[in-house]
């Protein structure tokens, strides 16, 4: 089994699909939700049951929530709120669009929506890596701790607000107040900037990020993109503590 | 929560099954809200105009109503009753007396809506218990529009119900509250409108009446909530001939819309659209914050 993080997702599609080794399907039109998650949670560690399928998912709410084993899941269909929710090393490919709070809390793993996503994409996730292959629609990012965010279009307004910790790479455009009251978290844009959030500001993109960025990018299967085409935003670090001069801000 | 959905047809060959897609669209966003739930048709003109009335005691109060009020107007009524809501129908020429006149003859009895083409059925319960109630799957019409309520603003009635109507033809669902509704309603009734009900969705409904009343079209009196209604909504809108969505600039009610040669959607979440025809290859996105969409036939 490759390790739970920093693998792409080529490798381990692979790995789960080699000769002799069938997907285990879950049709969701014939059986129920509840079913295929509690199917997916008593998966044994070093189980060899690792590539799965879903179909007719329909925009169901909480496919895939709370998967904990190296597993690959192909859902082929649009889903409703929260896939991959709580996500801790699984790697759930979205045949489809994701709505609300697609991989939010993301522990590790990863997650390839190849759609669009709706709002909150990734929201509070700890780790892991989530590639929106359409657009995200707001509030993409918000109060990230630890995860990785690639997104081949546009996002949204008020993403990664309160952005604690973490990568947000937006080959698109951002909407407005992006990385309002932001943390330590890196936020990477490669079009347009609507407007930045409160005590977000535009920052000097050096070797390391440049270097950073790249490996992002690769492990996102992002080609013809180069690193130096983006720019980087974080925080000012003003509002980390109370000054009066700032009340205007909060 | 609430959910809400909308259907505008563009193909005319669809327009038996409104109801029946309409009925399926509701149902599956029932989750979201179980307190009540409400739809709105917009059927064939015809020469009558109509309007749908609502009693608790519907016995009681619909018998002998269209001779009684055949004969205060002075024009021909009739009365077709569907469990404790009927549509009148009459003289367009007409439908304000008797209006007035349905209100004198049965105190008790409520107007959910009036007009040329629509109908509005509304009743606490699910939306599956409502649609069958009313045999909504069987209804024809060119647009319509939906909601399942989880109540917040204003008490779990009949009137507190979705869709509101508050000019001819024309009516609204809502998901999400408003913050300045009661300051807005008495703007509105200093300029003359009247209300049914405490509820913030009414009077976002009168709002958008008021603005078409000022000679505003459907998009220009969308255009309008974005400045002078204040707090969270996601609104899906019909009018006699028109369609149309708006969110707030913090969109946080979810939205999402589907067209194809055949059709608009709109569903509080996809599942609400995965039964329409062709939806795998339809056109499917979320509508942008502070941005109006509407269609007009």
């Amino acid at each position: 089994m490759p390790a739970s993080n920093a693998f792409n997702t080529g490798n381990l599609s692979k790995a789960a699909r080699e000769p002799g080794q069938a997907s285990r399907v879950f049709d969701l039109a014939e059986m129920s939700l509840r079913e295929l998650n509690q199917a997916l949670h008593d998966l044994a560690p070093g189980s060899n049951e690792t590539a799965w399928e879903v179909l007719h998912p329909r925009g169901s709410h909480s496919v895939a929530v709370g998967v904990d084993q190296p597993v690959a899941i192909d859902v082929r269909g649009s889903v409703g709120y929260y896939c991959g929710g709580m996500n801790d090393g699984g790697t759930i490919t979205v045949h489809g669009s994701a709505g609300p709070g697609v991989g939010e809390n993301m522990m590790s793993g990863q997650i390839v929506v190849k759609g669009d996503a709706s709002q909150y994409a990734g929201a509070t996730g700890r780790g892991g890596l989530l590639v929106i292959e359409g657009n995200a629609s707001s509030r993409c990012g918000i109060s990230m701790k630890g995860i990785d965010i690639v997104v081949h279009g546009n996002i949204g307004h008020m993403s990664a607000f309160m952005a604690q910790s973490g990568n947000l790479v937006v080959l698109g455009d951002a909407g407005d107040a992006l990385g309002d009251s932001i943390y330590e978290a890196r936020l990477f844009v490669r079009g347009k900037v609507e407007s930045l959030g409160a005590d977000c500001i535009a920052k000097e993109m050096r070797p390391e990020h440049l270097e950073l960025l790249q490996g992002l990018l690769d492990r996102a299967g992002v080609t013809g993109v180069k690193a130096a085409e983006f720019k980087r935003y974080g925080s000012a670090r003003t509002l980390y503590n109370f000054n009066i001069d700032n009340a205007d801000a909060y | 929560m609430c959910g809400i959905v909308g259907l505008f047809l563009k193909d005319k060959s669809l327009e038996p099954q409104l109801g029946a897609m309409l009925s399926e669209m509701l149902i599956s966003l029932s989750d979201r809200g179980p307190d009540s739930a409400g739809i709105a048709i917009y059927g064939a003109p015809s020469s009558e105009a109509k309007i749908t009335i609502q009693s608790a005691k519907p016995e009681r109060d619909f018998r002998g109503l269209d001779a009684e009020l055949a004969k205060a107007i002075g024009a021909p009524v009739s009365i077709a009753a569907k469990s404790t809501h009927a549509v009148v129908r009459t003289t367009p020429a007409k439908i304000d007396e008797a209006r007035e006149a349905i209100q004198t003859l049965r105190p008790d009895i409520r107007i959910m809506g009036a007009g040329d083409v629509v109908e509005i059925y509304k009743e606490v319960g699910l939306p599956e218990a409502v649609v069958d109630r009313f045999g909504v799957r069987e209804m024809t019409g060119t647009h319509g529009i939906g909601h399942t309520r989880m109540a917040t603003e204003s008490a779990v009635t009949t009137m507190g119900a979705h869709p509101f109507s508050t000019g001819a033809d024309q009516c609204l669902v809502h998901n999400g509250s408003l913050s300045n509704h009661n300051n807005v309603r008495r703007e509105l009734i200093r300029e003359g409108m009247t209300f049914e009900t405490e509820n913030d969705t009414e009077v976002a409904a009168a709002y958008l009446s008021s603005q078409m009343a000022h000679g505003k079209n459907l998009g220009e009196a969308l255009e309008g909530t974005l400045s002078d209604l204040d707090g969270f909504f996601t609104f899906v809108v019909g009018t006699k001939n028109g369609f149309g969505v708006v969110r707030d600039p913090i969109a946080c009610k979810p939205a999402v819309m589907a067209e194809t040669d055949q059709y608009v959607a709109f569903g509080s979440e996809y599942r609400a659209l995965t039964k329409l025809p062709g939806i795998d290859n339809a056109k499917v996105w979320e509508p942008e914050p502070a941005t109006v969409y509407f269609w007009e036939h």
